[in-house]
């Protein structure tokens, strides 16, 4: 089970939380001007890295917030944890 | 000692050129070379795997094979899959412990009630077995269960595919390995791909670890895998790789007599003819490479697992592991051309693509041969995510595949 740190509530154990996949997918800003291409690649296409990955996380079972990660998909460690809004911190090494 | 399957296929040194190379040495890769050989002569393919031979998702899934599936599209190319099965020993003349003891998938609220009595009629449409039965059919089919409604997911009916049922997987990849290599296919072992050599729009060659190699058709097979791959070509797919846990117990005395799926509690269980119980669980949320997964997952299935089946409840657990899969949006596969002429793509098969391994390699053969798609095919092509063709599985797939 991961251990991951929320930023208000400190580290906690994984099943209070809820997965919310890849972060920084911003709605787009002229959605009436997007070709269905461009729409197929804001809804489905998704990073799939073997490595650092930027992903959200929600506190569901605590302060029920929003918060990013940067974590790697193949060990597993957390390098990096940062609010909503801010931008993603160099990730460790 | 366990047989490892080695020497039943040549220890193919690579080549510096063949007309389709297939990178992945799983079950659908190695279907995929089989297929090619067989049905369209084309037997200059090498089939390159990075690790050993069906050691990935081919050695760490639960082997349940059915066909249910609610929408047209998928129950075409699932019950092909289902009908190669029938006729694989014969074919690869191989012993492959394939068992049509009957899949039953649990229906635990009234939604799921109604969403199976319509796979069922949906099934029945495509001619594919299907049958509603009672909580009382239930435990009449599988003893075993509790059918009692004072449980927190009370057994509310189940669909039964009789046709559905396993098959033992490595010696699938075995089987498909020796046939392929037979034709004269050649299987690399310990070879990686680490990139791609795309000139105009065409793929000329793939490069390895054990050297470049040229193709102007180049199949990917990969599983969990793929977006690395993909990600080398620039190539963005609808894919996230998790983890997705399973674990056997000990061996037991002949205690399950079919397999039992359920969605709504995230487990799956069969007995392997050796005596240990199969079980799979629901995948973790996360994305990873590790091959592992988190411990919780298990805990909630093995607690779900002991209220449908009390009679686990002193099972010892012999070993856990994870495979890597790769999901869809819409829980299908990806399979056809891509905007790279020579590149196809067979992928997203999630957590069901055991059951697939000869329909996949199958019609994934045809693609790659003729250049397009063939009709079962087509529906899964990578552009649905673009016209909104979506052939959305995840009532008949879900976790539990």
């Amino acid at each position: 089970m991961l251990l991951i740190p929320c930023p208000w509530c400190g580290p906690r154990d994984e099943i209070e939380f809820s997965y919310g996949g890849e972060a920084h997918i911003a709605y787009p800003a002229e959605p009436d001007e997007l070709s269905d291409a461009q729409w197929a690649d804001f809804l489905f296409m998704r990073h799939n890295p073997k490595g650092d990955f930027s992903e959200r996380w929600y506190h569901s079972s605590g302060c029920r917030r929003w918060f990013n990660v940067i974590r790697s998909t193949v060990t597993h460690e957390i390098r990096a944890v940062y609010r909503v809004g801010e931008p993603p911190p160099e990730a460790g090494s | 000692m366990s047989f490892d399957g080695s020497g039943f296929w040549r220890a193919a040194e690579p080549k510096p050129a063949y007309e389709v190379v297939v990178v992945g040495g799983g079950g659908h890769g190695l279907s995929t070379a089989y297929y090619l050989a067989r049905n369209y002569g084309i037997t200059d393919v090498a089939v390159l795997e990075k690790g050993w031979l069906g050691g990935g998702n081919m050695a760490r899934n639960t082997t349940i094979i059915r066909s249910n599936y609610l929408w047209d599209e998928s129950a075409a190319i699932y019950e092909h899959s289902l009908k190669l099965w029938e006729d694989l020993e014969r074919e690869l003349e191989f012993d492959i412990q394939f068992s049509q003891r009957g899949v039953l998938n649990l229906a635990h609220d009234l939604g799921d009630v109604r969403s199976s009595l319509r796979r069922v009629n949906a099934n029945r449409l495509n001619a594919v077995d299907g049958e509603w039965l009672s909580p009382a059919e239930v435990a009449n089919f599988c003893p075993i269960i509790n059918i009692s409604p004072d449980v927190r997911y009370p057994v509310l009916g189940a669909t039964l595919q009789r046709r559905g049922g396993v098959a033992r997987h490595d010696k699938v990849a075995w089987a498909y390995a020796r046939a392929a290599d037979r034709l004269g296919v050649d299987i690399v072992e310990h070879c990686e791909v680490r990139g791609f050599d795309v000139r105009q729009g065409h793929m000329t060659s793939v490069e390895t670890s054990r050297g470049s190699i040229r193709a102007t058709k180049v199949a990917l097979a990969a599983a969990g895998h793929t977006s690395v791959l993909a990600s080398m070509l620039g190539l963005r797919l609808p894919l996230q790789s998790h983890p997705l846990q399973a674990l056997v117990s000990v061996l037991l005395e002949p205690v399950l007599n079919c397999i039992v799926m359920s969605n709504a509690v995230h487990v799956y269980v069969s007995q392997a003819d050796k005596g240990e119980l199969v079980m799979g669980a629901g995948i973790d949320a996360y994305n990873s490479y590790a091959q592992r997964g988190s411990f919780h997952v298990i805990e909630h299935q093995l607690a779900a697992a002991i209220q449908l089946f009390p009679i686990f409840r002193n099972a010892k657990l012999l070993r856990t592991w994870g495979g890597i899969v790769d999901v869809s949006p819409d829980a299908s596969p990806i399979l056809g051309t891509t905007p790279i002429d020579g590149l196809f793509l067979n992928c997203g098969w999630g957590t069901g693509g055991f059951k697939a391994t000869p329909g996949s390699g199958h019609v994934y053969a045809e693609t790659i041969a003729n250049g397009k798609p063939g009709p079962l095919a087509q529906p899964f092509a990578l552009e649905r995510f673009e016209t909104g063709a979506l052939i959305d599985e995840h009532g008949a797939a879900a976790v539990a595949h």
